[in-house]
């Protein structure tokens, strides 16, 4: 039979080498070369590592029909936690966790350092947007059922991440030390107090003794800066590992799309 | 009739009998007991710094404060009908976070009626507020101690006049030594002036709330008080 395909355009047609290509036996350009170069890294590490399964597994998932942007918040909320971290991290360079020396700290911080009234306030303005970010997050996934069987577990693992969240907007409020974080401590601090029985007993563990005492503000800061975010960082891997493997839901409004043969009461 | 049974063999020796490679009497099997091995050696070797590590975090919380006493000031110093204001150190070495006002005033008939004893020939007030711990002032025209966070109002025996607080002011143990008056721990009081082991802020102390709210190892009132 013939061959009934139309012909491709001119434009489209593969086009013969020209002389002056010498024919693909010519030494590699710099940018193959390069590329060569990379891909042989990454060949080298894979071999090594059979990572590229994973992060397949990882990044190339089936997503369902009706994805929308309000699936980009647990990323948003993902981004916002590497922001605090990457700031976070800067700010600790400069700062002084000692009653006596915090305020000093911060004061040069903000004041005399390169950038650092900016970056202090991505880390401080960043916390709200975090905290924000979350609860969207949270609504979300409530309001698109996306928390029944089998992903009950990632709500749960979710819950605690706020949590965890929250926390750190406690310990770092306080470090600032200023007037406003020293009282908002106290109050804060009185606020859990009052859980009966065990109330007192936590309330000494975070002050580290009955008053607000020399190594208080050191506690804070531990567990701002290392408890908490390793706690974070362990349990949004578990939340990412979940979501890769389960997959993320179809919003409400979306009908399954039912065969055209198959019958009725199969619907 | 029915024919004699064999009796059964006895389980233990049955398993053991399965395990390959076992020797006579061997009630589980090597791969199990080091296995068993294993994992308890890997608990004891993280309880070993674990538990000393936890222990550190939450020593502070059983380390009892020693009371220690301030000078304050000459006996007449402090009138009995208004209180006058003074700096106080609760914690040493911080700077100005480890300071608070305390408010002193000589013993008075006409308003006190708490039993007398060598700690209260002066009354000292602290200016922690009682329902979350901002700091209040005395308001001398009003004769009240007023706090600017949520609008706690004390009268002038520091008791609960109005708004959220949920017992009077804590008070500081004072003596007069040496002509000079001393002002030494803080304790907290119910609405009777009843004397208690220091609460936090929030904590009532009528009714079952001093069993709600138990005293902490960390700080006691002084004994026979």
């Amino acid at each position: 039979m013939a061959n009934l395909k139309p012909p491709l355009p001119r434009a489209l047609r593969p086009q013969p080498r020209r002389p002056s290509e010498d024919n693909g036996h010519a030494e590699p350009g710099r940018k193959e070369k390069l590329a060569q170069k990379g891909i042989s890294t990454i060949d080298w590490i894979d071999e090594r590592t059979s990572l590229s399964g994973g992060a397949r597994w990882l990044m190339f998932r089936k997503i369902p029909k009706g994805t929308n942007w309000f699936y980009t918040l647990g990323s948003a909320s993902l981004f916002a936690f590497l922001s605090q971290a990457v700031t976070g991290v800067i700010l600790a360079m400069y700062y002084d966790p000692s009653a006596t020396r915090a305020y000093e700290s911060m004061r040069y911080l903000t004041n005399e350092v390169f950038l650092g009234e900016f970056v202090r306030g991505m880390h401080k303005w960043g916390s709200t947007v975090m905290v924000i970010l979350v609860f969207l997050h949270m609504a979300r996934t409530f309001f698109f059922g996306a928390y029944k069987y089998p992903r009950e577990l990632n709500w749960v693992i979710g819950v605690v991440l706020l949590i965890l969240t929250l926390f750190m907007s406690f310990t770092g409020y306080l470090l600032p030390f200023d007037q406003r974080s020293f009282w908002a401590t106290t109050v804060g601090v009185a606020i859990n107090g009052t859980g009966p029985l065990v109330g007192p007993y936590l309330n000494d563990f975070m002050r580290a003794g009955p008053e607000f005492g020399v190594t208080t503000l050191a506690r804070f800061y531990a567990l701002h800066m290392l408890v908490l975010p390793g706690a974070i960082a362990a349990m949004i891997g578990a939340h990412l590992y979940l979501v890769a493997r389960l997959g993320t839901t179809a919003p409400p409004w979306m009908k399954a799309d039912i065969p055209a043969d198959s019958r009725k009461d199969d619907a | 009739m029915a024919r004699e049974r064999k009796p059964p063999k006895q389980k233990q020796t049955t398993e053991a009998a399965q395990i390959p490679g076992a020797f006579e009497g061997e009630t589980i099997s090597r791969r199990r007991f080091m296995t068993g091995t294993v994992h308890a050696a890997g608990g004891i070797a993280a309880a070993a710094f674990t538990l000393p590590a936890v222990g550190l975090a939450v020593a502070p919380m059983f380390d009892k404060q020693e009371p220690h006493w301030q000078v304050i000031g000459p006996v007449a110093d402090f009138p009995g009908e208004t209180y006058i204001p003074r700096t106080l150190t609760l914690v040493r070495g911080i700077g100005d976070v480890g300071k608070s006002t305390v408010y002193i005033r000589k013993y008075n008939t006409k308003f006190d009626n708490e039993e007398r004893d060598e700690y209260n020939e002066f009354i000292a007030i602290s200016t922690r507020c009682m329902h979350l711990g901002c700091p209040v002032r005395f308001v001398a025209a009003s004769e009240r101690f007023i706090c600017p966070c949520h609008g706690g109002v004390y009268d002038f025996q520091g008791k609960v006049d109005g708004g959220p607080p949920v017992r009077p002011l804590d008070r500081f143990y004072t003596r007069v030594r040496n002509g000079h008056v001393e002002v030494g721990p803080r304790f907290s009081v119910n609405s009777e002036l009843k004397r208690f082991s220091p609460r936090d802020p929030g904590m009532p102390l009528d009714g079952v709330g001093q069993y709600l709210y138990p005293a902490r190892p960390s700080v006691r009132k002084l004994p026979n008080t």
